[in-house]
């Protein structure tokens, strides 16, 4: 039975549902709707009172969710976009982010991001957002860019005691397939080794892992091995697993869809170059989306996000330094 | 119309607001006598940050923080003092959060009015106005998948914070989901120094009430028994399932914004206009003129209670200051997802 990204992360919320009697969905059209990309479809009628319809207030859904979270659930807030997170924006850094450290009281949120770029979004339904949220003490940034790792990722989400930014791919939902629910899951906060390889190393996350585990097959008929890591959390970040990737290769090209200023692939850059100078046989390298909105016309938006093309044009320029 | 206790209550419930009027007229006594050993404190640099007093506005914090019970959840903003200690709060958790002791409940992390004990129901605000009345919701739904009965929640806000998207999305939230929520608002007049005009434009605060479908009260904030009564009534209204409740007090605030701002931008006018009454006062000689309290008692409770603020005082004063080296750095209750130190140079 094969099972798509999409699928996997309303198995992961069916179980945390069935689990935990604490577990409660409060989203836009989350109820006997199913929610805008159907990642809630038939909860509320499994689960009768626990997936709850919100009213468009993201920043009461959010505080709400705190609330309830200081009283002992564990709230799962469905945002129908990452974009509209902006409105919630000022509950989650400011009162979700911040309750542990200042009460010692833990706020185990988890808030989950359909982010990422389809073809056609345009500006305001398109956005990533992980950089942002990752900025921020006091939240754990969740990307999964597999089957496997949304469902148990997720799972893992709403067990932890801090707030998750749990960010699932838009393009992933329907187009990631996978045989089955995994048995087993790799815990949150250690990136995972994709495909190995001894000639560069390409870092990516979310929807980009799989871009780069494409380029990674093209460069491999040039002779060339790519070593591509996962990231899966972007917050913490697995330093040491970067470190022994670009140990191995010397050569460092991180790969982001969201905007270039600052960010995951500066973060990853800055580390190595700062702790891991002396691995590097070349500048470490990223590449990102284009410093504008996300464009709305497929030939303008497949040219603002990173391609596999535009990945491996990359990765052959490093190489040759 | 608003309820009198002159209303020919029988005996045993003038017994009881009589108590509960003298239980509130000493908690607002211990707050102004805190409020102004904060001030002092303040003037001889002995506080770190902003010092926010409640002065005018005790009546009226007291009646939310009286009228709510243990189980109940409270939302306190920054001129609550009096509230607070009704609810429960210590006063040493002021104190110690304004002078910063590491034994305070925000052990030196947050400062002055950003303290609270969410297990205990007292939620620690941030800064952002409108943004704790959602959160009070949240403990609300939850205690209702909990199965809990007759609890209710209260938030107080300003009049400045009617104007944020926070509240209005928290009320009407309350509102869809019917929840047992009461809404204060301190009407004092002033957001700082921007006055109610460019504020809002409707006739009246509580004229909110009815486009979000909720029970709309008003009350004149300088008067004890009004603001037990109508604030008291509205917090069981909630509690009997009645679905939210919007209170707005009417009342001046007789000190800055901060203890930093002079406030000229209040007029003599005002000031000495019905609304600058002193609640305090008015709390005193309506009780001695109800023979419920004599000049006598209220002389001994404030020296008595001065002395209690002087000794709390001189108890923190000898508390040790958090110390950097044994702070533990880090924003994440679960260890394995905590981030180690950036790099080795730091």
């Amino acid at each position: 039975m094969s099972i798509t990204y999409l699928e996997a992360i309303r198995e992961a919320q069916a179980k945390a549902l069935a689990d935990d009697p604490r577990v409660f969905i409060y989203g836009q059209d989350v109820g006997s709707f199913g929610g805008a990309f159907k990642a809630t479809k038939n909860l509320a009628q499994e689960f009768p009172g626990r997936v709850l319809d919100a009213p468009i207030s993201e920043d009461a859904m959010v505080g709400s969710a705190v609330g309830a979270a200081l009283q002992g659930m564990r709230p799962i807030i469905e945002m129908q976009f990452a974009d509209f997170s902006t409105v919630g924006f000022n509950q989650i850094v400011n009162q979700a982010a911040t309750m542990y450290w200042r009460t010692q009281v833990p706020c185990p949120v988890t808030i989950r991001l359909p982010f990422g770029g389809l073809s056609g979004g345009g500006p305001f339904h398109s956005q990533c957002m992980e950089a942002i949220y990752a900025h921020y003490p006091g939240l754990v940034v969740m990307t999964p860019a597999t089957v496997e790792d949304a469902y148990s990722m997720l799972i893992e989400a709403v067990a932890i005691d801090d707030p998750v930014i749990f960010c699932e791919h838009k393009y992933l939902y329907n187009h990631l397939k996978a045989e089955g629910l995994p048995t087993e899951a790799m815990p949150a906060g250690k990136a995972r080794i994709s495909r190995a390889g001894r000639d560069l190393t390409i870092v990516a996350y979310s929807a980009m892992v799989h871009e780069a585990l494409a380029v990674a097959e093209e460069l491999a008929g040039e002779g060339t091995e790519v070593e591509v890591v996962d990231l899966r959390t972007v917050k913490p970040l697995d330093t040491d697993t970067i470190m022994a990737s670009v140990a191995r290769t010397g050569r460092l090209l991180c790969v982001g869809e969201a905007w270039p200023w600052g960010g995951v692939t500066a973060e990853v850059v800055a580390r190595v170059a700062s702790e891991g100078f002396g691995l590097l046989d070349a500048p470490p390298m990223r590449l990102n989306a284009k410093d504008t909105p996300v464009p709305y016309h497929p030939n303008l938006w497949a040219a603002h996000r990173p391609t596999a093309r535009a990945i491996a044009a990359a990765a052959r320029n490093l190489l040759r330094l | 119309m608003v309820p009198t206790i002159e209303s020919a209550a029988p005996v045993e419930k003038l017994s009881r607001l009589r108590e509960e009027a003298l239980r509130a007229y000493r908690w607002m006594l211990l707050a102004r006598f805190a409020d102004e050993k904060l001030a002092s404190l303040f003037r001889g640099a002995k506080i770190v940050g902003g010092v926010f007093l409640g002065k005018g506005q005790e009546a009226l914090s007291v009646a939310l923080g009286q009228s709510l019970r243990r189980g109940d959840v409270f939302a306190p903003l920054i001129r609550d003092g009096a509230g607070r200690l009704a609810f429960g709060e210590p006063l040493l958790d002021g104190l110690r959060t304004y002078m910063g002791s590491s034994l305070g409940p925000m052990r030196g992390r947050d400062a002055n009015v950003h303290r609270g004990r969410p297990k205990e129901g007292l939620l620690p605000m941030i800064s952002h106005l409108g943004a704790m009345i959602s959160v009070v919701n949240g403990v609300l739904m939850a205690r209702r998948f909990q199965g809990a009965r007759n609890c209710a929640g209260g938030a107080c806000v300003g009049d400045g914070a009617t104007s944020t998207g926070a509240f209005h999305e928290a009320l009407n939230q309350a509102a869809v989901e019917k929840l047992p929520l009461v809404v204060v608002v301190a009407n004092n007049q002033f957001a700082y120094s921007t006055p109610t005009s460019k504020q809002f434009a409707c006739q009246h605060l509580v004229d909110k009430a009815e486009g979000y479908g909720v029970a709309g009260h008003v009350l004149d904030g300088a008067d004890l028994l009004e603001c037990l009564a109508v604030v008291g009534g509205a917090v069981e209204d909630a509690r009997a399932g009645r679905g939210p409740q919007l209170v707005v007090g009417s009342l001046l605030r007789l000190c800055g914004h901060s203890e930093a701002d002079t406030a000229g931008y209040v007029s003599a006018s005002l000031r000495t206009s019905p609304l600058g009454r002193d609640c305090l006062r008015v709390a005193e000689a309506s009780l001695t003129g109800r023979g419920w309290l004599d000049e006598a008692s209220i002389e001994a409770w404030r020296r008595e209670l001065h002395q209690t603020v002087e000794d709390a005082v001189d108890q923190v004063r000898r508390e040790p200051p958090p110390d950097p080296y044994r702070e533990e750095w880090t924003a994440l209750s679960t260890e394995r997802l905590r981030e180690g130190p950036p790099s080795p140079a730091s």
